[in-house]
């Protein structure tokens, strides 16, 4: 195809409108959706975004929630630029709680926070590595691949927090709730604004790194080159198992931070079911933006906006907070589906017009 | 056989038939008779358009001009379906067969109606596979078969559609001698049974050995169509390849050789290799290439030649026998290694096996060596150094409008992603060169350059594992020419003291050495 | 006791292993013909609150059940465009469309949640029913249990007697041989799903209407992923589909029993059962299954790559 031709329909502006399109086709979707049970679309949009927008506190937790998304995003942007696909960032995340709490528990009070903190960062990046490790293995050595592996074990990873909440790490003058221990001061995330803590300095480091080493680090180039042809990657002598290892258990300290942050600055202690989905909607959030840097930062804003305003649709509506599931569902079934690529609209009209003046196809 | 015409009559028949390709004129004024109970064989070489006209027949490319008739009727053959209705059937060299599926099962699939009744489609099956001499188990899967025997499937498959007319392209190409008298064994049936078999080689033994009617192409023309008894070896080559040796005068005087003694740049000792599905690749095949020697390889595709690359760059194990680079056992050596030691490739698929095509031109300019470009460990790119040896390089091998550095490798012409390989592999100076194919998809002007290029690296004590297709070029560039058939060395030879046509009649297993 | 164990263990698992495998035969299907669908969770959800919604209304079970199926089917086939005429990733979009089946299900299921219905009732088969202990684990079920073998029967005939089996699973192996062939590989891959998606919603509507007797949100807890990789591990047979589910009911089952024993074993390691055990046998099978998957599938694992 000649390489001058359609230059406009080549550059990122076209990429930016069609972005505009197709989640405003998610937005007409999601109200028709909403029309057909009766409840006025007005009024639910009203929700989330004044909920969220429009009000001080509301627009401060989009932020609060966004720590986690990014971390989430993160772990599943980075190996998928390697061409892997990595849905387990739910159970990472948990298995990094996990193991920062049992380490600030283990550590014990008095810790002052210029070592408690650390300790808190270092568990929880090795829990999440380590509950990617196992993947990591079965896809380096070809036995089985890494998508399911990885959504495996978020189930585990589910119960095995269960059983040391309920068990070995259990508070034991809470005896209703099962939860551990209050973490002691010193392994506390501080925050600084409403309930956003310092965790999105680490959130927006990684992300900075993140877009720093894949796109101008020679590993950077080495990973996106074995992602997108692994064949020629070897040829050339890229160690594209290491890499596999090495990039994959890096998501999972990735998604390790997304928990850790959760529970020391948001819980204070750790107690089953403190994410709601987060490692799935970081999923949602890496490929609507493409895997990009700038776009996690924009998707991961507009999903914590949407997951906020989901709060607020049981109060104010009387909708089930999931229901904000479906709108992020439309969001990226419309840019996966990509439909309003300036060729591919180019091609769709084309046709319509050979059809409709009668051409015989 | 009842409803089968009589031997003699035209099934098929062409007149005029030709296919351009913009300027390219792929077939010329074909005009072929093909008629029943006989064994009609089109020989040519690569490139002389066989592949072509087959597709034309079988209803994948539509002719530019001329027509074909089927019974004596023009008709279109707008589709492989209407083919198939027309009563042509095509077995190819890639076979249409799903290896996990049985063989009636893939007889099945191609049927326009076989009801619901398994049991009769074996059974009829099992009877045209015993009548035609095609020994298969309707119920075997496959994949558990070996070509031979997938081939005959293939057979079984376009006779239970009802074919009459049966093509086949380059059928021996995925055989072992043994299975090759088979099907000429089964060729023999179909032609006394009334049907008419037409295949397309460039061998010629096979010629010889099983055709009633030879017709010869060459450069998208037939240069003669002839009964067997009129045919002989000398004849046929020099239809084939024409009376004039190729020109190289145009190439300069032969050049003055650049080969350095010393220890060897690469050395093959017996080495044998194996192939993907486990059979034999490489069968103790051994070489030597001094530095700044250029070795040419001269062989038909698949014949082994692709697993040299490989096995030179570690990617595939020798099974037997060793390999040393600079007088170095290569061991099991990773890419990484050998590449480090001064080895460049140029692959066969440049595309798939020698370039991202996500990647932009300057991002592939660098695969393989990009270590270099990045100061403090790996941190921040030497953008400046890039920029400057991405010009320069790509400058190596385009004589005019290279592409853009921000150009989309996948986007890339294929002639304009060959150049950009090239240049990237030269321009590591490597020791040792592996090049398949160095000229395919250039133009005169931009193969000459590759060929100085190579050249010109050569002098510089370069030395090159040159695979090629095109003799004329072989000739013109090679030190040494090495023939390789069947997975084996069947020669090597000085040019001065060869010829074209021996070395042909060596790569197409037609002489022995 | 250990006899009063072992029946009330292994009626469970029988009970239990039904939407699983109902979701598996289905995701079978899909695979056959080279999808992959991860939205099975979502399409098991949909059977459910819909089934579950439809017989609360109407108060007929069986409205119920065939109102889940074509729930089911419908948005099954939702993947359809996306995947195949627009090219979207399938693993990508599968988790969309489990996303999407939680959203509508949590939605439209919402007047529903906590409400309970006798629901689809076991169904003791005369005299069968009393034999002993065989007799209560086999033949004291509901109807979709009994109807697990005729229906993998009826999946490995289609799929392996039929032309349209036939050149479904040729588009499942070689879209390209299959083309050549003549047959219409966009359409026999939407039917696929809708097939598929019916047998979901099937699972579904089990879950909800003989399990539970109850809608909540989430019902499935992942069971339509234990399908999908129950498809992996069958080696893609309809046939053998059935004895992969039990294993999981198996498991499942046997956390109830345990805990209804006051055994000492802590619920969470039992709970994780399931899931390991199905990992544990995807590794241990790999090289018989990896020969057994049709060739499409493994382009879509390695397709997930290409740089865009």
């Amino acid at each position: 195809m000649p390489e001058a031709q359609n230059r406009w329909f080549m550059g990122w502006g076209a990429s930016i409108v069609s972005l505009v399109l197709s989640l405003a086709s998610a937005l007409v979707l999601f109200s028709v959706l909403l029309l057909t049970s009766g409840k006025n679309p007005l009024d639910t949009y009203a929700s989330i975004f004044g909920s969220t927008l429009g009000n001080g506190f509301g627009f401060s937790e989009i932020f609060v929630k966004m720590i986690p998304l990014l971390f989430t995003a993160l772990a599943v942007a980075l190996p998928a630029r390697l061409g892997l696909v990595n849905v387990g960032g739910e159970g990472q995340l948990q298995l990094g709680a996990l193991a920062a709490a049992a380490a600030a528990l283990a550590v014990g009070a008095g810790t002052p926070f210029w070592a408690g903190i650390p300790v808190t960062l270092v568990a929880g990046m090795i829990g999440g590595a380590l509950w990617a490790l196992v993947p990591a293995l079965l896809r380096a050595k070809g036995w089985l691949n890494e998508t399911i592996s990885t959504l495996l074990l978020n189930y585990v990873a589910i119960r095995v927090v269960d059983y040391f909440v309920f068990g070995p790490l259990r508070d034991p003058s809470s005896s209703n709730v099962p939860q551990t221990t209050k973490f002691a001061d010193g392994f506390l995330w501080p925050a600084f604004a409403g309930r956003i803590h310092i965790g999105i300095v680490f959130a927006l480091a990684a992300l900075l790194l993140f877009a720093v080493v894949i796109n101008r680090t020679r590993w950077g180039y080495e990973i996106r080159a074995a992602g997108s042809n692994p064949l020629a990657a070897l040829r050339h002598g890229l160690p594209v198992t290491a890499y596999i290892l090495i990039i994959l258990c890096a998501g999972g300290a990735l998604a390790g931070l997304a928990g850790t942050g959760e529970i020391m600055a948001i819980q204070g202690r750790l107690r089953p079911g403190f994410s709601p989905s987060y490692g799935y909607l970081g999923f949602l959030i890496a490929w609507l933006a493409g895997h990009k840097p700038l776009r996690i930062l924009f998707m991961g804003f507009l999903v914590a906006l949407i997951a906020t305003g989901g709060d607020s649709l049981q109060i104010d509506q009387g909708l089930p907070s999931s229901t904000v599931d479906i709108l992020m569902a439309l969001c990226l079934f419309m840019v996966l589906a990509d439909a309003w690529r300036p060729d591919r609209l180019e091609v769709r009209v084309r046709s319509w017009l050979h059809r409709k003046n009668g051409a015989v196809s | 056989m009842v409803g089968q015409p009589p031997a003699g009559t035209i099934l098929l028949e062409t007149r005029g038939l030709s296919k351009y390709f913009g300027s390219l004129k792929a077939n010329d004024g074909i005009g072929l008779v093909v008629r029943a109970g006989e064994i009609h064989a089109i020989l040519g070489e690569n490139g002389a358009g066989k592949s072509t006209l087959m597709k034309l027949l079988y209803g994948y490319y539509q002719p530019t001009e001329g027509e074909i008739l089927v019974g004596g009727a023009p008709v279109a053959v707008h589709s492989p379906r209407r083919g198939r209705g027309l009563g042509i059937g095509m077995v190819f060299q890639n076979f249409t067969l799903i290896p996990a599926f049985r063989v009636w099962e893939n007889v099945a699939l191609f049927l326009e109606s076989w009801g619901t009744d398994r049991r009769n489609l074996v059974d009829r099956i099992a009877s045209l596979s015993q009548l035609y001499g095609l020994d298969v188990d309707p119920l075997a899967f496959v994949r558990d078969l070996p070509m031979g025997d997938r081939q005959k499937v293939e057979i079984v498959k376009i006779l239970a559609a009802g074919a009459r007319i049966l093509i086949f392209d380059e059928p021996t190409s995925v055989l072992a001698p043994h299975e090759t008298e088979n099907l000429f064994r089964v060729f023999d049936r179909l032609r006394t049974e009334g049907y008419a078999v037409l295949f397309i080689t460039h061998k010629m033994p096979e010629v010889l050995r099983s055709a009633d009617r030879i017709t010869v192409l060459r450069k998208g023309g037939i240069s003669a169509t002839l009964p067997r008894a009129d045919a002989d070896r000398n004849l046929l080559v020099k239809l084939l390849v024409g009376d004039q040796s190729p020109d190289w005068s145009d190439a300069g005087p032969r050049r003055r050789s650049s080969v350095r003694a010393g220890a060897p740049a690469l050395e093959f000792v017996n080495v044998s290799c194996r192939t993907d599905d486990g059979r034999p690749g490489l069968q103790r095949v051994s070489l030597s290439i001094q530095p700044g020697e250029i070795l040419g390889v001269a062989a038909v595709s698949g014949n082994g030649q692709e697993y040299l690359g490989d096995l030179v760059l570690g990617l595939r194990p020798a099974a037997e026998g060793s390999i040393l680079l600079g007088g170095k056992d290569l061991a099991s050596a990773r890419p990484a290694e050998v590449l480090r030691r001064g080895v460049a490739c140029l692959p066969e698929d440049p595309l798939r096996m020698g370039a991202v095509s996500g990647m932009t031109v300057r991002e592939n300019l660098i695969l393989g060596h990009q270590v270099s470009y990045w100061k403090a460990g790996g941190w921040s790119p030497d953008t400046k150094k890039l920029e400057t040896d991405a010009e320069s390089t790509l400058m190596t091998a385009f004589v005019q409008s290279p592409p853009s550095l921000d150009a989309r490798a996948g986007n890339l012409s294929g002639g304009n992603l060959q150049r950009m390989v090239i240049a990237r592999e030269l321009g590591r100076n490597p020791g040792l060169m592996v090049s398949y194919y160095l000229t395919r998809g250039l133009d005169l002007s931009n193969a000459q350059a590759a060929r100085d290029l190579v050249l010109s690296h050569a002098e510089r004590s370069m030395a090159v594992l040159f695979v090629s297709e095109d003799l004329d070029e072989l000739f013109a560039l090679s030190d040494r020419l090495l023939v390789l058939h069947a997975g084996r060395v069947a020669g090597t030879f000085e040019p001065a003291l060869t010829t074209p046509q021996a070395v042909g009649l060596l790569m197409t297993g037609a002489a022995h050495a | 006791m250990t006899e009063g164990f072992l029946e009330g263990w292994l009626g469970g698992a029988v009970l239990t292993s039904t939407p699983i495998f109902y979701a598996a035969l289905g995701e079978t299907i899909v695979e056959k013909a080279g999808l992959i669908n991860l939205g099975v969770e979502g399409t098991m959800l949909v059977g459910a609150s819909v089934s579950f919604a439809v017989a609360s209304a109407t108060g007929s079970v069986p409205a119920g059940l065939v109102a889940g199926m074509v729930a089911g089917g419908l948005f099954n086939l939702l993947l359809g465009p996306l995947v195949i005429v627009w090219g979207a990733n399938q693993l990508a979009s599968g988790l969309a469309l489990m996303f999407f089946g939680m959203g509508l299900s949590a939605f439209y299921g919402k007047p529903f949640v906590g409400s309970s219905l006798d629901g689809l009732s076991s169904f003791p088969i005369p005299w069968l029913s009393s034999l002993p202990f065989i007799g209560s684990i086999l033949f004291n079920q509901d109807l979709l249990v009994y109807m697990m073998i005729p229906a993998a029967a009826a999946v490995w005939y289609l799929l392996s007697r039929t032309a349209w089996g036939l050149h479904l699973r040729a588009v499942g192996e070689d879209r390209l041989v299959a083309y050549a062939a003549g047959s219409r590989t966009g359409l026999l891959r939407h039917q696929a799903l809708f097939l598929g998606g019916v047998l979901a919603g099937v699972a579904g509507a089990h879950l909800s209407l003989a399990i539970a007797h109850t809608w909540t949100e989430g019902l499935t807890a992942g069971r339509g992923f234990i399908a999908v990789s129950l498809v992996i591990f069958a080696a893609w047979s309809p046939l053998r589909i059935l004895p992969g589910a039990l294993l999981f009911g198996g498991t499942l089952a046997l956390q109830i029993q345990l805990q209804a024993r006051g055994a000492q074993v802590s619920p969470f390691l039992l709970d994780m059962l399931p899931y390991l055990v199905t990992l544990l046998v995807l590794v241990l099978l790999r090289n018989s299954s990896r020969g057994r998957m049709p060739e499409g599938l493994k382009e879509v694992f390695e397709s997930s790559r290409e740089g865009r």
